[in-house]
């Protein structure tokens, strides 16, 4: 753990309820944490156990029913939508389980998007976009399409989707839920290469062996945090 | 916020579009349809009034015509006693400033029949026309080629004609017929001048199948001194024919000492009367007809939302995704609706071409006339219509929250 860095998330008290009444299910039950600037953590659960509602609000996809997050130093309570549609776009950078990237679409263009919505200019995104490609070892695959591509392939352009805005944090959902053993290898030993880069990296998983690549882990259980260990690779 | 360039957001719009190219085309057709259909139906509409305008109004608007109504022209004598047919006094009468302000001209007509010939071809103009100078104003009858003969002509009896475009092709073919000697009713007399065509005015008659002669002469030497067949009568403006032809009413029926309340022994009858009438009913078929292709268009307009629904409904997760990489509600909504609007454009532009390219053809026997205002409302209304329907589904896409739309499957 870098000690003194500044922090990029603070939970405080969160808890998430869905649907009311006697029907009401706690996803969250009061979740405190800090993650600091260049920290890989991995936050670990068996399904139902509110990791991927955690994810949620971390990435400001969702609300907390009560509690205070900040990302940096802004209350996401007190963003309204297009606020935190510009906190997505320039703090976060999402990877999903199933990749996720636009269709018929060419890789450098799914980098491209998340500058796009920033407002950089074309020519400076296209440079940008294939800077981030090569830093994934996709360079050649620029102009490919997602169908064209392996599913390693596929988890590696959303990688460098969520890079290319050299954002606060990276969050990983399952990131090689879908993949195969080798392709699982190169995708963790990429997050921890831009992990070294600096940027922080929290990944979202059930799986130990992928845990074991972080520096941190944070385990949940029924929507607690019930383990939280820093171990030193 | 945001900063997303409209250039970037349209490339993203037409992607949407190229994606599904069959769908995409479907709906552009019903635009297509429902535009080119405002289009041709309101041409149509205005054709046919224009075509009924047009017709009515070679007769001349201000034309009034007087006949008689106790059987009329060379037979009006026992076949009603107490009937006084049209006399060359009534037609002077006609002709008073004072008693008739809005009176221009009146022009005696009286109508003999006979045939043409020209060596040895001939012609059997529906009517000899005999009248005055006047009535080629009273009657707007513009002359071709030639010249009009004068009152000097009526005092005199002169044997002088001016002739319809029927007999002088009959006569004399594509030669000038100017100057050159026919026989008529077995008389001979000398063409002045040619008239220009009218075409026909309804079927059975043929307005340019007519002869006119000095009245003088054709008393003389074709139909004897009966009284008149009509008497042409013309308004100063077309504004003030109603109140020339209560004039001539008035005046007619001093000179025929009719009571009034008894019944008249002439009718006084108005071109403009049958425009006015004919024109509202024409008006109300490019109404209907307007109705009808603005119900299609709707229907086109429809087709847009339901096409722009599947198309929200089919992409959320990649509406999703887009908001979870930062785009804002704005970008979304802009997407989808220039999506939309450039559906419908396109079917409106390709709409006008095809409306504009079929009206120059012959529709159910009418000329179109394109309007440029039903072009430009078409046009408009695609426009509105792929902002309106496709308001709804681009605002429900926007609005989705990211999360939702991720979990989309």
């Amino acid at each position: 753990m870098s000690q003194g860095s500044p922090l990029v998330v603070k939970v405080d008290g969160v808890t998430k309820v869905y649907g009311q009444g006697e029907t009401a299910v706690h996803a969250l039950r009061g979740v405190s944490l800090e993650i600091a600037q260049g920290e890989f953590v991995a936050i670990m659960g068996a399904s139902g156990s509110g990791k991927t509602t955690l994810m949620n609000i971390l990435g400001c996809l969702d609300i907390p029913t009560a509690g205070d997050y900040w990302i940096r130093n802004l209350n996401v309570a007190e963003l309204d939508e297009e606020q935190l549609s510009v906190v997505r776009s320039q703090l976060i950078g999402f990877v999903f389980q199933s990749f996720n990237l636009i269709p018929r679409t060419s890789a450098a263009q799914n980098v491209e998007l998340p500058l796009a919505y920033q407002g950089v200019s074309l020519s400076e995104r296209r440079k940008r976009a294939i800077k981030a490609l090569e830093s994934v070892g996709l360079g050649d695959r620029s102009r490919h399409e997602p169908q064209e591509l392996s599913g390693g392939q596929q988890q590696r352009v959303a990688i460098a989707r969520a890079l290319v805005t050299n954002p606060a944090m990276v969050l990983a959902d399952e990131p090689t839920g879908a993949l195969d053993t080798q392709s699982t290898k190169e995708i963790l030993e990429l997050l921890h290469k831009i992990n070294e880069t600096g940027s922080t990296v929290i990944v979202i998983t059930h799986e130990e062996e992928v845990a074991r690549a972080a520096r941190r882990m944070i385990r949940l259980r029924d929507g607690q945090v019930v383990e939280d260990t820093t171990w030193v690779a | 916020m945001g900063g997303l360039g409209l250039r970037e957001v349209w490339r993203f719009a037409s992607r949407g579009i190229t994606a599904n190219r069959m769908r995409s085309s479907l709906t552009v057709l019903g635009v297509l349809i429902g535009v080119s259909s405002v289009i041709v139906l309101t041409a149509v509409g205005n054709g046919s009034a224009l075509a009924v305008k047009q017709g009515i109004e070679k007769l001349g608007t201000n034309s009034i015509l007087v006949m008689s109504s106790g059987g009329g022209g060379r037979f009006s004598r026992g076949a009603n006693s107490n009937a006084k047919g049209l006399t060359l006094a009534d037609a002077k009468a006609l002709n008073d400033p004072i008693k008739a302000p809005d009176v221009k001209t009146a022009a005696p007509i009286l109508n003999a029949s006979g045939t043409c010939t020209y060596g040895n071809l001939s012609s059997t103009p529906q009517n000899i026309t005999g009248t005055w100078a006047s009535y080629f104003e009273a009657s707007n009858s513009p002359i071709d080629k030639g010249y009009y003969w004068s009152n000097d002509d009526v005092v005199a009896g002169r044997p002088v004609v001016i002739i319809g475009t029927t007999v002088a092709t009959d006569l004399f073919g594509t030669d000038s017929p100017l100057n050159q000697v026919i026989r008529c009713h077995g008389q001979s007399v000398t063409v002045v001048g040619v008239m220009k065509s009218k075409g026909s005015t309804g079927g059975f008659q043929d307005a340019d199948s007519i002869v006119i002669a000095p009245i003088t002469f054709v008393q003389r030497s074709m139909s004897g001194y009966g009284s008149l067949s009509q008497i042409q009568v013309e308004a100063t403006s077309a504004s003030t024919t109603t109140a020339a032809m209560d004039e001539v009413t008035a005046i007619m029926s001093a000179q025929h000492k009719i009571k009034a309340g008894a019944n008249a022994d002439y009718r006084v009858l108005n071109q403009a009367s049958i425009l006015a009438s004919s024109t509202t009913s024409s008006h109300t078929l490019t109404v209907l007809l307007a109705a009808i292709a603005a119900i299609s268009l709707l229907v086109g307009g429809i087709g847009i939302t339901n096409i722009m629904l599947v198309s929200v409904t089919e992409r959320t997760r990649e509406i999703g995704i887009r908001k979870a990489i930062g785009a804002p509600k704005s970008a979304i909504l802009t997407q989808f609706l220039i999506e939309a609007m450039l559906l419908s454009l396109l079917g409106g532009i390709s709409g006008v071409a095809l409306g504009v390219g079929i009206s120059h053809f012959t529709v159910l026997g009418v000329k179109p006339v394109v309007s440029l205002t039903s072009v430009l409302l078409a046009f408009i209304v695609s426009a509105l219509v792929g902002l309106i329907f496709g308001g709804w589904p681009a605002n429900r896409a926007a609005s989705l929250r990211p999360i939702e739309a991720l979990r989309y499957e």
